[in-house]
Parts: structure tokens; C-alpha cells; sequence
């Protein structure tokens, strides 16, 4: 087999149980292109080679006893480092988790294992997924594939340049606010921010627990599909959880999009969207009416108010989630021979970095006495709004289209030190965040030679009704199929 | 000098007596060692979250109902936010503005009626132990378990009332199985709120007592409160709105925090738990699952059996006891010999056994068959003696008993005559004394009497042939 790399999750796995390749091979060639590959990257904050190794033994040894083979087996998987694995360090990309290593698997995860992945490693984020450029993780930023001089989006940044660059075949993001869609659209993959309470999030690391969602990240529709199917379904563990029953995701993809009826939101097309986002959002347009799907103008009027909303509910969650870390239970502690406030202080002062201090400060803020109605209570309020605007426009459309990102992959260091540009990324996808909706990120094109960085991926996002991962998949199959994104790879060179 | 009057409101936690914690399967025993049962949801871990236990959301409906709330058809849970090393989240999920219960009330024994503002569900942190060498060691054991907040209004105003609450609270949880409210082992615990104003006026500065580990502490507590209030006051000083800890040792209160240093707790919504619901047939359900609360059984005591208060109050204390009392009565037909024997022997020998009535052997039908036995049979006392026996073997019969143990009464005419002609030919001096009219002298031949038949001869008839004998008119 020759440049399994390249292959789809489906594909690896057709290829294993056709007795074509073993899960060891899979394994050692993403392996070694993780070590050619990944220094320059920094998709990865920790590689289990040992591990990976093991488990696809484990696994070759299963298929020759005949054993059940799951839905992704055999398939190499990457997971954002705030998801919990027995007997892994979790860091959250934070200094203040370091050597934490939690004594159970996120729900998630043993989904995942139960399905027959095999996990090559954990991927940067922004410290705690706070962030949109995986620069504010506390380990280094990870580049971009496509041009390393450029972020690769977050704060999944890891895992969307991971599955980029082919290091692996599907990896985990977290989403609560963009942070599947935006580093997917980014690095030019497929990103999937289920329903909230669609995927559990037991042994997700909270960061904003009314947002929160895990979801997949993959190269092809298909694949993050199938991983979905694996992903969702209630869970004892998660109150949030949803009990609806869960369809086969990858089963709907081929039924087309004729008939479909499409809403662009006016609001998400403002007038200094890059001209060629709005280009690549027109073609897509123009090739969903050729296949018998309808495309109408809406309005979701409450859109100027979600990034507002989004960081008084997102940071006061926050706030109260990251109270946690205060050096007494694990992480290193600082200052723990002189009194308790001295401890706290210096433990939380050295461990978190500036942005997710930013979000504290923000969030203790708006929840304390006196302040507390005007930024939660009124944020709260807008939700309902929000929730109301699109309510509304389900009414009349079946999904929602729009760009998932304003621009495509912006330069390191161009934002970093801006927090309002930095949050202006999330402006098309907080909103799935605040109303629970389900939404993906699908690879619609590239920026031309006409545009000052040519090449960059362009992603769109595809927003459904509550439950309606099934139509956003087969929305986004669309797309990915008439865009004709697909098999374009990165070019990159290993390490000098 | 005006005359001032206290005014007292208690938040008592109720730890519930659940087979796990509020959040998580772990189960909880006090002394276990420690941080010994904890899982990654009560040791609050990244990524891990609470799922309401049912039955601790059920026990603490129906400890609401006990104390006659209402139960509001939908109820959330929030976060109150602080930082201390036994709170492992560093926020406790409590309920703050739509708590399970409300409006709810205890009426006392003296007819006062305290109000209850509001019961409320909420998990308990972990223990910070400061007395093992330099270092603070933390016990997360007692994370997670579940705690009902029980707040009063401002109804009270004597130290003796608020423990009466208590005491009636104390009693109602256990018999309604919700707690058992051992002060000693933390499952129940007390702040007192304590103000003085003249009588008449709006209650006065709001002053918080914490740090009170029984009902007698609450009681000096508060009276201690009540006096240095009165006294600041008295000065012309004004009091501070403020937490005070009660010193035991000193019998005093001192300074904790002041109103600017309190928490700003920063309570919003648990997003990790969705609403609850409380249909109105459950809660219906739940209320016809309790049992007669010791309020309504002391007074039906004092109606049904015509007990006095005092008895029917002592005989109520336990659910048990009154059970047993219960039973005794209708199997011996007598509820007054039951209530005595019942809050006497009975209660005495619970006491010098250190068990509790569930433990006690002696059924009540066979203590019933012995108390047929008096006073025809077997004096007073001899039952006593052979209830004594009884209890070590509560199988045996009563009579049998009686009869092997020499303790029969005997009432043979003609034997308790030889027996008082022989306390008279022995004791010529009470003879002379009875007969120049001083009566007592007639009570040491009765204790001879008694003395020679070792206590079963028939009290009644050895008086009345001793007068016989003595030639007493009467």
C-alpha cells in the first residue's frame, strides 16, 4: 500500500479487513510522518508511540482471531489535549496542568477506543480552547500546513493541521465557539460542531459548559460522518446529554441536496468579508441551485449582538470552571509554604497565560454582585434572541449557509496582541455555540493567485436545526463534491 | 431603660442519609480514611460532572414536606463561587433563587410556630484539618454528600426556643428516615443569625454565629450574643453586621469577617444540570409516604391516651420509643402503665445498655403479659425486678418467671397474718408509739413485714390485718 497517509478513515479500514494492510503499518507510517513532519508543525504536544504500537498490535491480533471489527478500525485518531486519557497527560495546553495525568477516559474517547481507533498522540490548543489561532497555547503555536508562516485557526488548531497534513486520518476538537469550524475551515477540513448535548462531554475539559460540544475533525464528509455516528448518543455520565436516537450519518450523504431549501443570512455578509470568501460562498451558491436545492436570502437580526453575548456567557462560565486550578489537588504549586492566598495567587498567576487571565477577569466580572444582571442576565436575554432569530428562519429554510471565517488563515503574530481582532474570528460561529445548533465546516475552495496569499483554504458552514447533523452532512457532501476541494494535499517537506 | 428583644433566624444543614453522594455513586462514612471515597466527580476533576442522584432529590422532597413546604413544580440548581483548598471546584452547587421548597413551617410544643423560609439541596465540601504539624491536610471524603439547607425565618427570640426548633427538627428528620443529625459526626450543623432591637422596632444589626457543634453551644451562643449586643448598644455603640465564630472555651463570640470582607459568591446557573422537575403526583406520592411526625403524635398522645404533656413529649422523642410505647398500650389495655413503664424501665435500660429501642430485645407484647401481672400477682417492684430478667431472656413467660424467681405476691391470708404478728412480737416500741396515735410507726412494721416475705407479701393486705391486729379502728 502505498501513501497510506493519504487515505480516508473508511478507506483504512476497508483496507485492513481486506486483509490489504495491518493497523501496525497504518500506525508506523503516520508515526513516521509525525516525526518528519511535526517539528515544524507542532500539530502535536505529545506523541504515544509505544502505545499506538501496542493497540494496533492488539488490534492486527483481534482481526486475526476474526473478532468484530468496529466502525474506525484500525484508524489512526489524534485528540485535542483537553480531552481526558487514562494514563495520558492532559495539559489543556496550559502550564498549570502539567503532569496532570486524569485516572479515566472522556466518554468520547472510549467511544472512539470502543470503535476501534487507535490513538497516535494529543494536539495543541489555545490555552484551555481559549483562542482562535492555537497561539495562546502555552507550548508554542502550531503552524499551519498550508503556509507555516500562517496560524492554523483554534482553538483545534492542533488537530485541524494534524488532519491537514495527513498526521493523522480524523482528530477531536472542541467547540464553544468556532473552535472545531474555524481552524477546520482554516486548514481546509471537514469540522463538526454537533447539537449541544449531541456528544457527551463527560471528561471534556470545561471551558464553557452551556457551549461546549466535542466533534470530529476529517478530511472527507464521509469520514467525520462516521465518526459522528460513533461519537453521539446519551451518556449516564452527562445530564446534558441528549437521549435521541442516532441515525447513521454516513448513510444520508449520497441522497443529494435536491429539494433542499438554503438560507444565507444577510448579516453573515458583511461588507468587508474577503472578496474571495464571498466568491467561494457565490460559486457554492450557484452549484447547490444546480443541483435542485433552493438558496434564499434571510435575516438572523440579533447577529451583531453574539459576540458580545458570546464572551460575557463564555468567560463567566469560564470563570467559575477554571476555579479549579488552584495548586491543591494537581499541576505544580507555587507558593505552597507560605499562606493560602499566597498560594493561590502565585499557582494561578504563573500557570494560566495572559488571555485565559483576560477571560477570568472578564468573567468574574460580569457575574459579581451589582454587575451580574447587566452583563450575564442581559447576555442571557440576547440568547433567547438569538435562539428566536433562528426559530424564525427554520421556519421558512432547512439549514443555514454562510462562511465559516471572515478571511482565511491570517499570519502568526498578526492578531496575538489585538484580543478584539482575535475574537472577531468566531463572529460567523458563536452563534451555533449560543443557540446549541449543529453545524459544520466543510473545504469550499482556495484563495487564488489574485489574493495576497494565495492557496489558503476557504471553509463554509452549513447550520441545521437542533438534531439535524444528518442534513448539515449531507449539505456539506454536497458541497464537497461540486467544489471539488477534495485529494488537494498540502505541500510539505519534511524537516531539514 | 427600653426594653429590647432579640431576634433569631437558624440555617441548619441537614446532611441526608443516602445510599450515595448528590453527584456521583460514592458512598460516604464519617471516620472512613481519609480521601478514600472519592471518584473524579466529587473530587471535581477536569472534565468531569455531576448527575443528580434521584433519591437525594427525593429524600430531600420529602424532608420539605415534613416541614410542611411547598414544593415549586420546577427547581435548578446554581453555582456559588469561592476559593477554599476543601472546595475541590472551587464552587459548591447549591440552589440559590428557585430552591426545591419554600413557605414551610415547624409549630413547637409551647403552640410557637416557626416559619421556614426555604429548604434547599446543596453538596457538602470536603474537611480542611489544620491540626496535623505545619502543613494543612485536605479530606475530600465528605465532598459530594448531600446537604439539605434549612433556613428559618427570623421567628425566634429566646436562646431556649431556637433549641427547641432544633430539637423538634432534629426529631421530625429522623422520623421521617431523612437524617440521622448527630451533631457530633457533622450531620446537622447550625448558624445562628442573632439581632437586638427595642421591642417593637425592626429587627436590629444582623450578626451571623458560626462554629456551633451542639445544642448546648447554640443555646450559650446565643444568649452570649443576645447580652453583648445588648451591651454594645447599652454604650451607645453601634452593632457590626458581621460572622462571629463562638468560642467555646471562653463562652464568647469573636470576630470572624466583617460585612466588607464577606464572599461575593458570583451564583449563576449549573449549565452542567438541566432543570428539575416535581410533578404534583409525586410530590403527592411523597407526602402520603411519611410517617406521623412527632408533633402530630405528641398531641395525639396527649388527646388518645390522655398522657401529660411531659410524658407524651419524652415518649415521642424517637420514633421507636413511641412505637413501642404504642404497641405496649395496646397489648396491656393500660397506656398509662405503658407511658410509665415505656419512658422507665424501658428507657432506663436502653440508656445503661447504650443501644437504641430498635436495638432493645424485649418485645412489647411480652413485656405486656408481665404487666398483666401487677398488681395482682406481682408488686411493682417485683415486676421490676423480673423485667430486669426478662430483658436478658425476652422469650421466657412472664408468670413462669414470677413464680421461679420467688417473686409471686403472696396474698394467703392467713400467711401474711403470721407474718404481722410476728413483726409485732418483735417490735413492742412502734407497737407502743402506734398505739399512742403516732401513725408513722405503723409504716416500719409494714418494712418488716416486707423485710420477712422479702417484698411479696400484698402491701394492701399486710396494712390492713396490721391495723387488725393493733386494734386500729381503721
Amino acid at each position: 500500500m502505498s501513501d497510506l497517509v493519504s487515505l480516508s478513515a473508511t478507506a483504512l479500514r476497508a483496507a485492513v479487513l481486506q486483509g490489504e494492510v495491518s493497523v501496525r503499518e497504518i500506525v508506523e507510517a503516520h508515526l513516521s510522518r509525525i516525526a518528519a513532519l511535526d517539528p515544524r508543525l507542532h500539530a502535536y504536544l505529545g506523541v504515544d508511540e509505544a502505545g499506538a504500537r501496542q493497540r494496533a498490535d492488539a488490534l492486527d491480533a483481534a482481526r486475526r482471531r476474526r473478532e468484530p471489527a468496529g466502525p474506525l478500525f484500525g484508524v489512526p485518531v489524534a485528540l485535542k489535549d483537553n480531552l481526558c486519557v487514562r494514563g495520558w497527560e492532559t495539559t489543556c495546553g496550559s502550564r498549570i496542568l502539567e503532569g496532570f495525568r486524569p485516572p479515566y477516559d472522556a466518554t468520547a474517547v472510549a467511544r472512539l477506543r470502543e470503535a476501534g481507533a487507535v490513538f497516535l498522540g494529543r494536539t495543541n490548543l489555545d490555552e484551555f480552547a481559549m483562542g482562535s489561532s492555537t497561539e495562546n497555547s502555552a507550548f508554542g503555536p502550531t503552524r499551519n500546513p498550508w503556509d507555516l508562516s500562517r496560524a492554523p485557526g483554534g482553538s483545534s488548531g492542533g488537530s485541524a493541521a494534524a488532519v491537514a497534513a495527513r498526521l493523522a486520518a480524523i482528530a477531536l476538537g472542541s467547540d464553544t465557539g468556532g473552535s472545531i469550524r474555524q481552524p477546520a475551515a482554516l486548514c481546509g477540513v471537514v469540522g463538526v460542531k454537533p447539537t449541544y448535548g449531541r456528544v457527551s462531554r463527560y471528561g471534556l475539559v470545561a471551558f464553557g459548559s452551556s457551549l461546549d460540544q466535542i466533534g470530529p475533525l476529517a478530511r472527507t464528509v464521509e469520514d467525520a460522518a462516521v465518526a459522528l455516528s460513533v461519537l453521539a448518543g446519551s451518556d449516564p455520565h452527562d445530564s446534558t446529554s441528549v437521549a435521541d436516537p442516532v441515525p447513521d450519518y454516513a448513510e444520508a450523504l449520497a441522497r443529494g441536496v435536491e429539494g433542499l431549501r438554503f438560507g444565507l443570512a444577510r448579516e453573515y455578509l458583511p461588507p468587508d468579508l474577503d472578496p474571495e470568501v464571498r466568491g467561494a460562498l457565490e460559486r457554492c451558491v450557484a452549484r447547490l441551485r444546480a443541483e435542485g436545492a433552493s438558496v434564499e436570502e434571510i435575516s438572523l437580526p440579533h447577529t451583531p449582538h453574539a459576540i458580545p453575548t458570546y464572551y460575557l456567557v463564555a468567560t463567566s462560565e469560564a470563570s467559575s470552571n477554571l476555579a479549579r486550578y488552584d495548586g491543591v489537588k494537581y499541576g505544580p504549586r507555587e507558593g505552597g509554604d507560605r499562606d493560602l492566598r499566597t498560594m493561590y495567587a502565585a499557582t494561578r498567576g504563573r500557570g494560566f497565560g495572559p488571555e485565559v487571565k483576560r477571560r477570568i477577569f472578564l468573567g468574574t466580572f460580569a457575574l459579581s454582585s451589582g454587575y451580574v444582571e447587566a452583563y450575564y442576565g442581559r447576555a442571557l436575554r440576547v440568547r433567547s434572541l438569538l435562539r428566536r432569530d433562528f426559530d424564525e428562519a427554520f421556519r421558512g429554510v432547512d439549514l443555514v449557509l454562510g462562511p465559516t471565517s471572515p478571511f482565511p488563515a491570517f499570519r502568526l503574530g498578526e492578531k496575538v496582541d489585538d484580543p478584539f481582532q482575535m475574537y472577531l474570528c468566531d463572529v460567523f460561529t458563536v452563534t451555533a455555540n449560543l443557540v446549541g445548533l449543529p453545524a459544520v465546516s466543510v473545504p469550499a475552495g482556495f484563495t487564488s493567485d489574485r489574493h495576497a496569499a494565495p492557496g489558503l483554504p476557504i471553509g463554509l458552514q452549513v447550520i441545521g436545526p437542533p438534531l439535524a447533523e444528518a442534513g448539515c452532512l449531507r449539505a456539506a457532501a454536497a458541497i464537497e463534491r461540486t467544489c471539488g476541494v477534495r485529494g488537494r494535499a498540502p505541500a510539505l517537506a519534511p524537516a531539514g | 431603660m427600653v426594653e429590647r428583644e432579640a431576634t433569631i433566624g437558624l440555617e441548619t444543614h441537614v446532611q441526608l442519609k443516602t445510599r450515595t453522594k448528590l453527584f456521583c455513586g460514592c458512598a460516604y462514612a464519617f471516620g472512613a480514611p481519609p480521601n478514600t471515597l472519592v471518584c473524579p466527580v466529587c473530587a471535581g476533576l477536569p472534565g468531569a460532572l455531576p448527575v443528580l442522584n434521584r433519591a437525594a432529590f427525593e429524600t430531600a422532597v420529602r424532608a420539605a414536606l415534613a416541614l410542611r413546604c411547598e414544593i415549586p413544580p420546577e427547581t435548578k440548581f446554581d453555582r456559588k463561587n469561592y476559593f477554599y483548598p476543601d472546595l475541590p471546584k472551587g464552587y459548591q452547587i447549591s440552589q440559590f433563587d428557585a430552591p426545591l421548597s419554600r413557605n414551610g413551617s415547624l409549630a413547637l410544643a409551647d403552640g410557637t410556630v416557626v416559619r421556614i423560609r426555604r429548604a434547599h439541596l446543596e453538596e457538602d465540601a470536603g474537611k480542611a484539618i489544620h491540626d496535623r504539624g505545619e502543613r494543612t491536610l485536605v479530606d475530600f471524603n465528605r465532598c459530594g454528600v448531600p446537604l439539605l439547607e434549612i433556613v428559618t425565618e427570623p421567628d425566634l427570640h429566646a436562646a431556649a426556643d431556637a433549641v427547641a426548633y432544633l430539637v423538634l427538627l432534629r426529631r421530625t428528620m429522623r422520623y421521617a428516615g431523612i437524617s440521622e443529625c448527630d451533631m457530633e459526626k457533622g450531620s446537622l450543623r447550625c448558624d445562628v443569625n442573632v439581632s437586638l432591637a427595642p421591642r417593637g422596632d425592626p429587627p436590629g444589626t444582623r450578626v451571623e454565629v458560626k462554629n456551633l457543634n451542639s445544642f448546648r453551644m447554640i443555646g450559650r451562643a446565643i444568649e452570649h450574643e443576645i447580652a453583648r449586643q445588648g451591651e454594645v448598644l447599652d454604650r451607645g455603640g453601634r452593632v457590626e453586621q458581621e460572622t462571629r465564630l463562638w468560642r467555646d472555651g471562653q463562652g464568647a463570640t469573636a470576630p470572624m469577617r466583617s460585612k466588607e470582607e464577606a464572599h461575593d459568591y458570583r451564583y449563576f446557573p449549573e449549565p452542567d444540570l438541566p432543570p428539575f422537575h416535581a410533578p404534583a403526583r409525586w410530590v403527592e406520592e411523597l407526602r402520603a409516604s411519611l410517617p406521623e411526625l412527632p408533633g402530630e403524635r405528641r398531641a395525639r398522645f396527649e388527646r388518645a391516651y390522655g398522657l401529660p404533656s411531659e410524658t407524651a413529649e419524652t415518649l415521642t422523642a424517637e420514633r421507636g420509643l413511641a412505637d413501642y410505647f404504642e404497641a405496649l398500650a395496646q397489648a396491656c389495655g393500660d397506656p398509662k402503665a405503658a407511658a410509665n413503664w415505656t419512658a422507665g424501665e424501658v428507657s432506663r435500660e436502653l440508656n445503661e445498655r447504650g443501644i437504641a429501642i430498635e436495638a432493645f430485645p424485649l418485645p412489647a407484647p411480652n413485656l405486656a403479659r408481665l404487666l398483666a401481672l401487677v398488681p395482682a400477682r406481682v408488686s411493682v417492684g417485683a415486676a421490676r425486678t423480673i423485667f430486669r430478667e426478662l430483658v436478658g431472656s425476652p422469650g421466657a413467660d412472664p408468670a413462669a418467671l414470677a413464680a421461679s424467681m420467688g417473686l409471686e405476691q403472696v396474698s394467703d391470708p392467713a400467711a401474711i397474718e403470721a407474718a404481722c404478728r410476728e413483726a409485732i412480737a418483735g417490735a413492742p416500741k412502734a407497737v407502743e408509739e402506734f398505739r399512742a396515735g403516732k401513725g408513722k410507726a405503723l409504716d416500719s412494721l409494714m418494712g418488716k413485714v416486707m423485710g420477712a416475705t422479702k417484698g411479696r407479701a400484698n402491701p394492701g393486705l399486710v396494712r390492713e390485718t396490721l391495723r387488725r391486729l393493733l386494734g386500729s379502728p381503721t
